[in-house]
């Protein structure tokens, strides 16, 4: 698997470490849901059979935080753009 | 019929043409006490156990591909319950005890070889870790041996004792832990369900459920509507996917483990191993080839394939075991997609919606689970209430904080 980094261009997926699902939002500790929606933030997932929004990092290279959007059934990568960017 | 060496011999004697297929192919019946989604090694044991035990027959186990397709003939075969944690010691342990009488049980030979499952240990950090770890377990009831280095010498004289890195000190010793030959678990399983009046229905995938004033009327599949007073999901790596179409989200990653086949050699590792100082567990098949996996490829994945750095990572392991299998060639490698659920352990519980059952989270130790998990899943199915030895493994753990995490490192979907 290769993953085109938006500054090196494509690299071996070894090059990078996975972090996770990319779609997760950190909830507000002080609203009075917030017990509920922490067990939401960090147990639970869509895990989608197809694309995947996810974080890399690429550590051995430019070492930016990446939103990959990858098809998790065949591992084809449909979009990269880093963080801030989204 | 009864397999027996009566029948076995009296078919060799008319040249094994009167075999008949072990289990029916039935059509699905419009509607079912019970129907088991996923036709794998769990979902087969709960409906023999719902059989067997409960007496319910009226039983569909819905499987989208064919028996022995997924995960439980895609596994390194390895039973053991060499578990730390209470609520995890009794359930694997129960299972360990089913593994020693399924096949008198079943009435087929599923090769259960209590050939022993050594976990060597190499820093004194970890032995004692596996000191704890022995001690918990024989106050269970389960048998560990603690070994020093010369023992697991005599055990194993080819491994790197050493090695500078990770020179091995000792190794806990389960003897009773060891193999079963997976696709016989499942064929077996299938047979034994089927005599007992279960439906197992190949070739037949869930595509939606049916539910009405929060409880569920049945199951749409690609064979049709199957109404069933009640269902039970056991869908191993799409369990995700399947729980969605009732509209659960679950504490569960779908995530791809490989697994790998040497050449076949003359018999040489006559237990089970596995190496402390990285992920790596090797044992030997009968037909001679070494069986062996490591970790998980480490990201999101449906696809039954892995990548190329985790077979390195595998075999660099394996080599700084026992240097001698960079000589071996591999024959196969495959992989297997796990429900890595986020403490690395497993659910048997009831749902929110009425009359729907999970059974899920099995990371990639599922297959020593096999045994006790239908025989958990199918006591909560039949009497609305958990097995004493499945009574921790709740779906609502994670809300409440009464997780079982062997590792004790929190919230991840990468552990076992």
């Amino acid at each position: 698997m290769r993953i085109p980094c938006p500054y090196c261009g494509e690299r071996d997926a070894q090059e990078f470490a996975y972090l996770g699902d990319a779609t997760l939002t950190r909830p507000d500790p002080a609203a009075p849901d917030a017990a509920r929606a922490f067990y939401d933030y960090v147990y639970l997932r869509d895990n989608p059979a197809g694309p995947h929004g996810e974080l890399w990092y690429h550590m051995a290279g430019c070492h930016g935080w990446l939103v990959v959007t990858r098809d998790t059934r065949t591992h084809v990568i449909q979009s990269v753009a880093e963080v801030g960017a989204r | 019929m009864q397999y027996s060496a009566f029948s076995l011999l009296k078919n060799a004697l008319t040249g094994h043409r009167h075999w008949q297929p072990a289990w029916r192919d039935p059509q699905p019946r419009g509607h079912y006490d019970v129907v088991i989604v996923g036709g794998g090694g769990h979902g087969l044991a709960t409906a023999y156990y719902l059989a067997r035990n409960h007496g319910i027959t009226n039983v569909a186990v819905i499987e989208k591909g064919y028996i022995g397709s997924g995960n439980v003939g895609r596994n390194t075969t390895i039973v053991r319950s060499n578990y730390l944690l209470p609520g995890n010691i009794p359930f694997y342990e129960w299972s360990m005890k089913l593994w020693e009488g399924l096949e008198q049980d079943i009435n087929y030979n599923a090769m259960v070889s209590q050939r022993g499952v050594l976990n060597l240990c190499h820093s004194d950090a970890q032995r004692d870790a596996y000191a704890r770890r022995g001690n918990a377990m024989r106050l269970h009831g389960v048998d560990a041996e603690l070994l020093d280095r010369e023992q697991v010498r005599k055990i194993a004289p080819y491994l790197a004792f050493h090695d500078a890195r990770f020179p091995i000190q000792g190794g806990l010793l389960q003897r009773r832990g060891g193999t079963v030959r997976h696709d016989a678990v499942a064929w077996g399983y299938a047979r034994a369900a089927d005599r007992r009046g279960v439906d197992v229905i190949q070739n037949c995938e869930a595509t939606g459920f049916r539910i009405e004033g929060g409880k569920v009327l049945g199951v749409e599949t690609t064979r049709g509507f199957i109404g069933a007073g009640k269902v039970g999901l056991a869908v191993a790596g799409n369990t995700s996917r399947v729980a969605g179409m009732a509209g659960m989200r679950l504490p569960i990653e779908s995530h791809v483990l490989q697994a790998f086949v040497s050449e076949g050699i003359k018999p040489l590792i006559d237990t089970v191993i596995t190496f402390g100082a990285g992920h790596f567990y090797i044992s030997q098949s009968d037909k001679g080839g070494l069986v062996f996996g490591g970790d998980i490829d480490g990201y999101n994945s449906y696809a039954q394939r892995g990548n190329l750095p985790t077979v390195q990572d595998v075999c660099e392991g394996g080599m700084a075991l026992m240097p001698m299998i960079g000589r071996l060639r591999m024959l196969r490698q495959w992989g297997g997609i796990m429900d890595m659920s986020m403490d690395g352990s497993p659910i048997i519980d009831k749902t929110p919606i009425g009359g729907l059952y999970l059974n899920a989270g099995w990371c990639y130790g599922g297959f020593k689970a096999t045994p006790a998990s239908g025989w958990c899943f199918a006591h909560l199915i039949a009497r609305d209430e958990p097995q004493d030895v499945a009574a921790d493994l709740r779906l609502d753990r994670f809300a409440t904080g009464r997780m079982i995490d062997e590792k004790g490192v929190g919230a991840q979907p990468n552990l076992h």
